[in-house]
């Protein structure tokens, strides 16, 4: 599989007046071609500033250190005109607000064909054509007509789908969607979780994900990232993690939502206590406030990706940050996410 | 049987909307609430799902005289509160109480986490000694999870979750018999979701309250209530119990509505036949003639155009406004 991105030791730190916020703590990992990942947490988790960072867009106040390269390319530290040539034509990116992606004063017709003359050198008259393939390809009805609109005489949904055209104009080869869906009404988002599965297997990019809701993943990616403090707290293929969460989080994520395809429960898993303050992390696991199963070395000593089942290897395939060598049976019964603490055996000495 | 709390009936709500020029003065009623009528017993929740703007923020504030009802009946208690002065309205409002989406925005920046709780006290009982409200207060801050010694922190001193339970304990303070929740969990994290939810059903296993619960989120919906109704557009498309809400829908929008939740389950997720809605949702300025729901209905047929579809009886105590009703044809979850 050849990476298209490759992210090392990635973080993100802003600086405000009452001191540093770590939002992305050292994260690594690559997306490959075709692959759909989806980045999972919860607000302030870090997803988004992750991919901001990335893509050179953090907030003045905002820093990023480590590394990130598109086909081998180093894109942190890349000057604006450098990555301005990348971004847009072979990383696109969707946002959450598709009236933040969308110039308010310019007609849809004039953004769309702006991006291709721009980065591809295409005449006016082919650039409009290729618009209008692709108001076709995302289902916008009367195509043409709306090349003439302004965003704000679009609804909600229709301007999303106009955002997922712009980004696909130039065939990206990596595609960020952070919250693609989230301010849309429900029979809306189906409609934009259906394009988008289509899309996966028309267009030939690899595409970033980066949501707050399993359901939206668990139909659409191939692998996920869950994130929490700042950092991954487990990876995986979406088997692995829906079927098979290793980390007590992930665990009680999936185990705290109600779901249409279960017996309806008495009471709803709550996960106790408090996302973290970032500006004041623990020292060591970051989940160690909420998390029913820590122990001293949860306390002492930061858990980094290892491989399940295999405390040696290290980020390969099924991957957690936790102590705990196992978590049994958080699915068949979760209601309670049982673990096995006494099985913790000192397995890095 | 239980008693009966609340009775609605054909409530409506229309905004005028100015639609001609300044000097013409010309104005379109926005029909947000459009004839509603159900009924909510003691210690019942009743669910109210439905897409942004189909008015169920309105329908809330109208059943709580928040807003003046342009048409219709709200009996609360046995007593009619369309249509009477202010001070009854007053009084009754102790024992009707509503929690906001957003839970931040919902709290006086400048004012205590005691004194937002105990606001209602300082209304409704003005003689009240200043501690024996503190007492109230921290009791109750107690009750719903929040540290009784923070009650003189700020709320932007509060998560979102914490400011959410000083909205409830808000709400609780008097000891009402209704509370509104509208959109209570909407704008909450996953993980602290199910701490508010699973707050909110203790709290009315204890104190026996009645729920009005807001919320587009169906699987949420499906976890808190007893019965749930559908609003589409200002009008009840379907009102039943939960289970045959979810599991023997009979309106096509609660069928579609259903199918477009996405489950948290990979295999099912990804080879789910979705029912997927045409078009988006019309303007409530403009609704379309007949059944609102037709110009997305998969089952629309001419009559649907010509005739409003009147909401009916079709099963013991499952009631529905559509011509061509019936179960799905498809699985939908
Ligand atoms: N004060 C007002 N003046 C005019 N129109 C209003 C007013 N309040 C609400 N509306 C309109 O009434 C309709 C119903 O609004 P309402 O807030 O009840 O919807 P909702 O179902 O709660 O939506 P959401 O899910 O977005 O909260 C909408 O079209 C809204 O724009
Ligand atoms: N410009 C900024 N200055 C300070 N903190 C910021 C800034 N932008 C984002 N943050 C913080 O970084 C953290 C991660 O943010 P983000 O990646 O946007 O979270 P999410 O996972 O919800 O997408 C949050 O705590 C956020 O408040
Ligand atoms: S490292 Fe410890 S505190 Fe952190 S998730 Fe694992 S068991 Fe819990
Ligand atoms: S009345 Fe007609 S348009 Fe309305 S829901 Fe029923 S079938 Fe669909
Ligand atoms: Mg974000
Ligand atoms: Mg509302």
């Amino acid at each position: 599989m050849t990476a298209v991105l490759e992210v090392r030791d990635l973080k993100v730190r802003f600086a405000t007046p009452d001191g540093e916020v770590s939002a992305v703590n050292g994260v690594s990992f690559d997306v490959n071609e075709g692959e759909c990942v989806g980045i999972v947490g919860e607000s302030g988790s870090g997803k988004s500033q992750l991919f901001m960072s990335v893509m050179g867009l953090l907030a003045k106040n905002g820093r990023t250190l480590g590394s990130a390269k598109y086909r081998g390319t180093e894109l942190v530290g890349m000057p604006v005109k450098a990555l301005n040539k990348i971004r847009g034509d072979k990383i696109a990116m969707i946002f959450q607000d598709s009236m933040t992606g969308l110039t308010p004063h310019l007609r849809i017709g004039k953004q769309m064909t702006e991006v291709l003359v721009q980065h591809k050198g295409m005449s006016e008259a082919d650039a409009r054509k290729r618009a209008l393939e692709m108001l076709n390809l995302v289902r916008i009805p009367e195509a043409g007509r709306r090349l003439a609109q302004y965003p704000h005489e679009l609804s909600g949904g229709m301007r999303q789908r106009i955002m997922i055209a712009m980004a696909l104009l130039c065939e990206p080869e990596l595609l960020i969607a952070d919250e693609p869906t989230t301010a849309l009404d429900v029979t809306v988002q189906a409609q934009i979780l259906d394009l988008m599965a289509d899309l996966k297997t028309v267009t030939k990019a690899a595409i970033v994900l980066i949501t707050h809701d399993l359901g939206t993943v668990a139909g659409l990616c191939d692998k996920v990232q869950v994130m929490y403090g700042g950092r991954f707290m487990e990876t995986g293929t979406v088997q692995e993690i829906f079927y098979k969460p290793a980390h007590p989080y992930t665990a009680g994520l999936l185990a705290s939502m109600p779901r249409l395809t279960e017996e309806r429960q008495e009471k709803l898993y709550a996960i106790p206590g408090q996302p973290p303050n970032l500006q004041r992390l623990p020292k060591a696991c970051p989940f160690q406030e909420r998390c029913t199963y820590v122990h001293d070395r949860c306390i002492d000593e930061l858990p980094v990706l290892r491989q399940v089942g295999d405390a040696n290897a290290t980020l390969t395939g099924h991957t957690k940050a936790c102590h705990l060598v196992s978590l049994q049976n958080p699915v068949s019964a979760p209601h309670a996410p049982s673990i096995n603490v006494a099985a913790d055996e000192a397995r890095s000495a | 049987m239980s008693k009966e709390l609340l009775r609605v009936e054909g409530l409506k709500v229309h905004f005028p909307i100015r639609t001609g020029g300044i000097l013409i003065g010309q104005y379109t009623p926005l029909k947000a609430v459009d004839g509603v009528s159900f009924t909510l017993n003691e210690g019942e929740t009743l669910g109210i799902v439905g897409e942004s703007g189909c008015g169920k923020s309105t329908l809330g504030r109208a059943v709580l005289q928040l807003i003046k009802p342009t048409d219709g009946q709200v009996v609360f208690m046995g007593s009619e509160l369309t249509g009477v002065g202010a001070e009854v309205i007053r009084q009754k409002r102790a024992d009707m109480q509503i929690v906001f989406q957003d839970p931040l925005a919902s709290l006086n920046p400048r004012m205590t986490v005691g004194d937002i709780i105990g606001e209602p006290l300082t209304v409704f009982f003005p003689k009240m000694k200043a501690e024996e409200r503190k007492e109230k207060v921290r009791a109750l801050m107690a009750k719903v999870g929040l540290l009784p010694q923070m009650i003189n922190r700020y709320p932007h001193e509060f998560s979102g979750g914490q400011c959410q339970r000083i909205g409830i304990a808000r709400a609780m303070i008097l000891n009402p018999k209704l509370v509104i929740c509208d959109e209570p969990v909407s704008a909450l994290d996953v993980s602290i979701q199910a701490q508010i939810v699973n707050l909110l059903m203790d709290l009315q296993q204890e104190f026996g309250l009645s729920l009005m619960f807001i919320s587009h989120d169906l699987s949420v919906v499906r976890h808190v209530s007893h019965r749930v109704m559908v609003l589409y557009l200002g009008k009840v498309m379907e009102i039943a119990t939960r289970d045959a809400i979810y599991a023997a829908p009979l309106h096509p929008y609660t069928q579609a509505l259903i199918s477009a939740v996405p489950v948290p389950d990979p295999d099912i997720e990804k080879n789910k036949q979705r029912i997927v809605l045409g078009g988006d949702l019309p303007s409530p300025m403009n609704p379309p003639s007949g059944c609102v729901f037709r110009t997305r209905c998969p089952r629309a047929t001419d009559i649907c155009a010509q005739e409003v579809p009147v909401l009916e009886e079709k099963a013991p105590g499952h009631r529905v406004a559509c011509h061509h009703w019936g179960l799905p044809e498809q699985k939908l979850v």
